[in-house]
């Protein structure tokens, strides 16, 4: 599998704050690449870097196999982006403002081509329409359009379902997806969301305060085999010392509130049966996947569990 | 660049803040225009009162289009700094408030290509609003209150003078005063850009370049030794009014103008060098800054 993106011990230092700390992954063709962290975490400085908006502190960036420093034009001729906001000119059409990227992309887009895309994001009726009349999911279509305009081979999205509603959200689920399958594109999406991750990403990175916790494939990271259980019963002291003789002792751990051990899902039916057949009432069971119980734990602190294993 | 450059000029003519600059423009120099047309003649005699009795004039044909066009310039080429920092000063910043300035960065241009064409098509912009001055204050003043000899009252050292051009001797030197104009008023976009490039929204940048404008010039007027030794050279306003010097005609030993000649050509090169230093400058700054900055808008 060809790397198409590689990036190597990237920081970036403002004064005290270190934002990414010696970062290093890569991405490969025909990835759909999920970059997953908190809020804060470090990914849009990343992405930032990747785009050369933010010149890093130290570290190497290399995308299509050159040095993003010395081949800068030449590599962002072949990647589309949309960084937190699809923000355009609110001034203008949709048809001047896909008009005027395509240009800047040393695109030549007739008025038909620029048409096509305007119809394939769904807005060719609007054409016309200046954008501060745009709602939100219109805004992030045509942001989309503007990043695909010069047919990319590479498309980074920071946080492309922020401020959508539901349908919008499902929309540019189904847009990845299909820039991927579809159109052979790479795509490298940005969230903090694991469930967004999980639904469209097949390789993943986890990041937190700009380091990297853990990188793979998604099918990997997030194996039903370490899936994390939360049980709150009618006892618990009892249904913990009845699980310490158990084979489920792994990570068997007696919080105020609950109970909690690492479990492979397809045990979850034979612990029930044991706790029910010890006379122990089940209130609650909540099973999660480790990586997310893990990431799940970075915004809240309390719920602390170590990261997982790469 | 040339497309870029295009691009540029296509969103300042759709924004409707360009076109308040023309406006501005338009409203101040008919009011000039219909208030000298009205009542000129009490203007015209206060100027004389004290050179009448040894100045012959035909004080009808003293309000001419080319005395009226001298008088507006005066007062609004102090104005128009504002409406060229309404452009320059919006070009980076309003980018980056709109958040299409990480867009545009994110495409394959160079950073320097995006500065350069801002400056240029902020240049531009002024020279429209130069031309368009020319329009209303010459042209316009030349149909309404037609052409003669041109009077202009100076004041040099202790002494006020009444120059005389002859009519056939002024066209010339007005578009003179509007290329020195040009390449005065591109100092102000050129500092407008260079400030534009450090903020997020445009007010501060604008706010800041008439702010630097205004404190300048009331230093460049101070009549102080110490500072017109030390300090008014420095100072670009003190040049930005050079476009003067084409009015003041050289005389002879005798005292009598000399057609086509100008009083003081290497004061006015000088100027002229020192400003388009100014705008070498602050070009190269605003390129060395954007090209370093982190965009985080």
């Amino acid at each position: 599998m060809q790397t198409i993106l590689e990036v190597k011990n990237l920081t970036k230092h403002y004064k005290q704050h270190t934002a990414v700390n010696e970062l290093s992954f890569h991405v490969n063709q025909g990835d759909v690449y999920g970059f997953l962290g908190q809020n804060g975490a470090g990914k849009s400085t990343t992405i930032r870097m990747l785009l050369s908006l933010i010149q890093p502190t130290s570290g190497e960036i290399y995308i299509f196999g050159n040095d993003l420093n010395t081949h800068r034009n030449e590599i962002l001729q072949n990647i589309g982006a949309i960084i937190e906001r699809p923000d355009l000119y609110k001034y203008l059409s949709a048809y001047d403002n896909l008009s005027i990227f395509a240009k800047i992309s040393n695109m030549k887009a007739d008025r038909k081509k620029i048409m096509e895309e305007l119809d394939r994001v769904g807005l060719a009726d609007r054409y016309n329409s200046k954008v501060n009349t745009f709602s939100q999911g219109m805004k992030q279509r045509l942001g989309i359009a503007v990043a695909l305009i010069h047919n990319p081979s590479l498309i980074i999205l920071d946080e492309p379902t922020n401020g959508l509603d539901p349908q919008g959200i499902a929309d540019m689920r189904k847009l990845i997806l299909s820039l991927s399958y579809e159109m052979n594109k790479t795509v490298m999406v940005s969230s903090h969301l694991l469930s967004e991750i999980e639904l469209i990403a097949n390789r993943m990175i986890v990041i937190d305060k700009g380091k990297k916790i853990v990188e793979g494939s998604v099918r990997e990271l997030l194996d039903p085999s370490k899936t994390s259980l939360q049980i709150d019963t009618t006892d618990n002291d009892l249904a913990f010392v009845t699980l310490q003789n158990t084979n489920w002792t792994g990570s068997l751990v007696r919080k105020a509130d609950r109970i909690e051990l690492q479990i492979s899902k397809s045990d979850i039916p034979l612990l029930v049966k044991h706790l029910t057949e010890s006379n122990i009432g089940i209130h609650a069971l909540q099973p999660r996947h480790s990586l997310e119980a893990y990431f799940l734990s970075l915004t809240n602190p309390e719920n602390h569990v170590e990261p997982v294993a790469n | 660049m040339w497309s870029l450059l295009q691009i540029e000029l296509f969103k300042i003519s759709k924004r409707p803040r360009t076109y308040l600059s023309f406006a501005a423009i338009t409203a101040i120099v008919l009011i000039f225009q219909l208030a000298f047309k009205a009542d000129g003649k009490s203007y015209m005699d206060l100027m004389l009162q004290n050179v009448q009795d040894n100045f012959e004039l035909n004080k009808e044909n003293a309000i001419n289009g080319y005395f009226m066009c001298y008088i507006i310039l005066n007062t609004l080429l102090v104005q128009i700094p504002i409406l060229v920092a309404l452009i320059a000063g919006d070009a980076i910043s309003g980018e980056a408030n709109m958040g299409t300035l990480r867009l545009m960065l994110t495409k394959p241009i160079s950073r320097s290509q995006i500065i350069l064409s801002k400056f240029i098509a902020s240049f531009i912009y002024t020279i429209l609003l130069l031309v368009w001055m020319a329009v209303m204050a010459l042209f316009l003043s030349i149909l309404i209150f037609g052409m003669d000899d041109m009077l202009i009252f100076r004041v040099k050292g202790e002494e006020s003078q009444i120059l005389q051009i002859l009519k056939d001797d002024v066209i010339w030197r007005y578009f003179a005063a509007f290329g020195y104009a040009a390449i005065a008023l591109t100092v102000i976009a050129a500092l407008a850009l260079l400030l534009s490039v450090f903020a997020e929204n445009s007010i501060g940048p604008i706010i800041t370049t008439v702010c630097i404008v205004i404190i300048f010039t009331i230093v460049s007027n101070l009549n102080v030794p110490v500072i017109d030794k030390n300090v008014k050279p420095w100072l670009f306003t003190s040049y930005l009014v050079g476009w003067k010097g084409f009015f003041y005609i050289g005389t002879n030993t005798e005292g009598q103008p000399i057609p086509g000649s100008i009083e003081n050509w290497p004061a006015i090169r000088n100027s002229l060098f020192i400003l388009i230093a100014h705008i070498f400058l602050l070009l190269g700054i605003t390129i060395a800054v954007f090209r370093k900055k982190d965009i985080l808008s």
